[in-house]
């Protein structure tokens, strides 16, 4: 299995109160799956996203990735996981806003140590997949919005990960370009990757196979799609 | 391998960085520029002066004993006092030194006093008359560029002859050659029988306005009674100088007819002891140089700490981003430091080249040969790579240790 969490939680301490965010959760996740995560603010589906990223560790439970126990590993060991295994799509992009397209893209090889030649050919070649070859050298401020979010996605497949994480990537997109963009992540899971998408939006999930909803920190309903 | 890659990111990222904010990185290196500017003219003052110092005190050689009733250098007055009470040193010290000592190569007395010396007509005035003997030319490097110096039968007997310095020569003699002329030196006649070359002049004294004749004609001449001889010794090298002066010391207190335990009641001066005076007054030169150098590197360098705090305030999304797709934490903290030492380079080059140009200025106005050399310029990378660390870690590690969720989230 890829992704296996078992009776994860997470509870915030704000002062002295515990809040729970999270009530021991049990899930699985196969390799070329496209997931949907649905619930409404507060239904602990961003806390769920940044557990699945290994942005947070669980404060309890036993979270396995590709068969590697994520629950007790170090913030560097984390940052090691994150750069292998996990592409990130934020619903607001997130590129460096002073580096080209190009440069944005090859940031994750820059953090494994990937040399430059190999680096620059990888990062152009994902550029490609998502129909940018031609805005190699632009910065995110010349870039349209939806140009942007391919841009965060060629960032999140160069490293070829094992899950692309994308948190209402088209929340900030108007819907004719958030199409667009959802027809990416069709075409990605086409050839075999695996996508979670975190979204509110009914229509959005629709493209997803499966929709997990959340309702205060538990598993409300997990549903295959036709 | 890995290490290279990101570390060149980091100075990409660093150089980006002040190219986008030219103006608050300049102002910020401003204390590191002022700082190294400071220490790097001091040092190379110091240099200079240092130089100057050894080229104006050359003409006392190092392989050179001066014994005297007074120390060069006296502290106070009272110490003055108590050397002008003890015994004179007389003419036959000289000869009795020569006789017993084994380290030395050329002994010669001298007695001085300041006098006008006349010729057809010119006077020259205050001129230096130096009553000696002929090793006076070993232990002075009093060489005859004309004619000879003084030999051991012009003062066995007594002759009324005289060694004019250059300057005097020149003053009194144009056109006309000085050798076997009859000279007056303060009311005495005398035959000159050579001229010196041309020595210069050490800080203020000109060595070249000078007359040598016969130590007996100078004591029945200028007095003898109340005079104390100086005595110079040109030891057999510069190697033995230290043997030399214990050797001479003792000679001295037999002479003397000290008991063992008894004071010295004379001095041997030499040039280090002028060296070591003039060190002691460099040393202050020097802790002014640290004194301030390190102050304004201080400052300097909490402003570049400040300004980092800043940046890393200003970056903290890029910071999570960077962390979301894989930078570890020594990723994030080596790229501030970068960035940290970038700035610092900025300064240290500024002040490096603010400082070629006062060094060029100061050299090219006042006598002082200051320079800047490599051992400088070495300096200041220390100072770039330990300011640049020391200020530069707080504000990397607390960008490391930013939490890459709530970095993200970050407006």
């Amino acid at each position: 299995m890829l992704i296996e969490l078992k009776e994860i939680e997470k509870t915030y301490e704000i002062g002295t109160v515990q809040v729970p965010a999270l009530k021991k959760i049990n899930l699985t996740i196969a390799k070329n799956e496209y997931v949907a995560i649905m619930g409404p603010s507060g239904s602990g589906k961003s806390t769920l996203m940044n557990i699945l990223g290994c942005l947070d560790t669980a404060s309890g439970g036993v979270y396995s990735l590709n068969d590697n126990d994520v629950s007790a590993m170090t913030d560097d060991q984390l940052a090691e996981i994150r750069n292998r295994e996990i592409g990130f799509v934020f619903q607001t992009f997130n590129l460096l806003p002073r580096a080209n397209s190009l440069h944005n893209v090859e940031l994750p090889l820059i953090y494994n140590g990937t040399p430059a030649s190999q680096r620059k050919k990888m990062a152009q070649n994902a550029l490609e997949k998502v129909g940018l070859a031609d805005r190699m050298n632009h910065r995110p401020n010349e870039l349209s919005g939806g140009q942007r979010q391919r841009v965060a996605i060629a960032r999140a497949l160069v490293n070829s990960p094992s899950i692309i994480l994308a948190d209402e990537p088209t929340g900030n997109l108007d819907s004719r370009t958030g199409e667009e963009i959802m027809e990416i992540f069709e075409t990605l899971h086409e050839v075999g990757n695996t996508i979670i998408l975190v979204t509110h939006e009914e229509y959005i999930a629709e493209h997803s196979n499966r929709i997990i909803r959340l309702r205060d920190g538990l598993i409300e309903r997990d549903e295959a799609m036709n | 391998m890995r290490i290279l890659i990101y570390a060149w990111e980091g100075i990409k990222i660093a150089f980006e960085a002040l190219r986008s904010y030219k103006m608050r990185s300049l102002l910020t290196t401003l204390g590191i520029v002022i700082g190294v500017t400071t220490v790097i003219t001091i040092v190379s003052l110091v240099q200079g002066l240092n130089k100057a110092f050894a080229n104006q005190i050359s003409a006392i050689g190092t392989d050179t004993l001066y014994i005297s009733k007074m120390p060069w250098i006296i502290s106070s007055d009272k110490e003055w006092f108590s050397y002008r009470n003890r015994r004179n040193i007389t003419v036959d010290y000289a000869k009795k030194i020569k006789q017993s000592a084994t380290l030395v190569q050329a002994v010669s007395p001298t007695l001085m006093t300041r006098r006008s010396v006349k010729y057809a007509g010119t006077t020259a005035e205050k001129v230096l008359v130096v009553g000696t003997n002929a090793d006076h030319l070993i232990t002075a490097n009093a060489l005859p560029e004309q004619g000879r110096f003084l030999m051991n039968s012009d003062i066995r007997h007594r002759k009324a002859v005289c060694v004019l310095g250059w300057d005097v020569a020149k003053a009194l003699f144009t056109n006309v050659d000085p050798i076997g002329k009859r000279i007056t030196v303060g009311g005495r006649k005398f035959k000159v029988i050579g001229v010196v070359e041309k020595k210069g002049s050490m800080f203020d004294f000109n060595m070249d306005n000078q007359v040598y004749i016969p130590i007996g004609i100078f004591q029945t001449a200028f007095g003898a009674r109340w005079r104390s001889v100086d005595i110079q010794v040109k030891a057999i090298s510069p190697a033995v100088i230290e043997d030399a002066e214990i050797e001479l010391t003792g000679i001295m207190r037999r002479l003397r007819g000290l008991p063992p335990g008894k004071e010295n009641d004379f001095a041997i001066n030499k040039q280090s002891m002028l060296m070591d005076t003039y060190k002691n007054l460099t040393n202050v030169l020097w802790a002014v140089a640290i004194g301030v150098g390190a102050i304004s590197l201080l400052v300097g360098g909490i402003g570049i700490m400040n300004i980092l705090l800043v940046s890393v305030t200003e970056r903290t999304r890029e910071i999570g981003i960077r962390k979301a797709i894989g930078a570890r934490k020594f990723d994030i903290m080596i790229q501030f430091l970068i960035e940290s030492m970038m700035i610092c380079a900025l300064g240290v080059v500024i002040g490096l080249l603010v400082a070629i140009g006062v060094a060029k200025i100061i050299a090219a106005t006042t006598p002082i040969p200051a320079a800047i050399t490599l051992w400088i310029a070495a300096l200041g990378v220390v100072f770039i790579v330990t300011i640049g660390l020391f200020f530069g870690i707080y504000p990397a590690s607390k960008a490391a240790r930013l939490n890459p969720i709530e970095a993200l989230r970050y407006e």
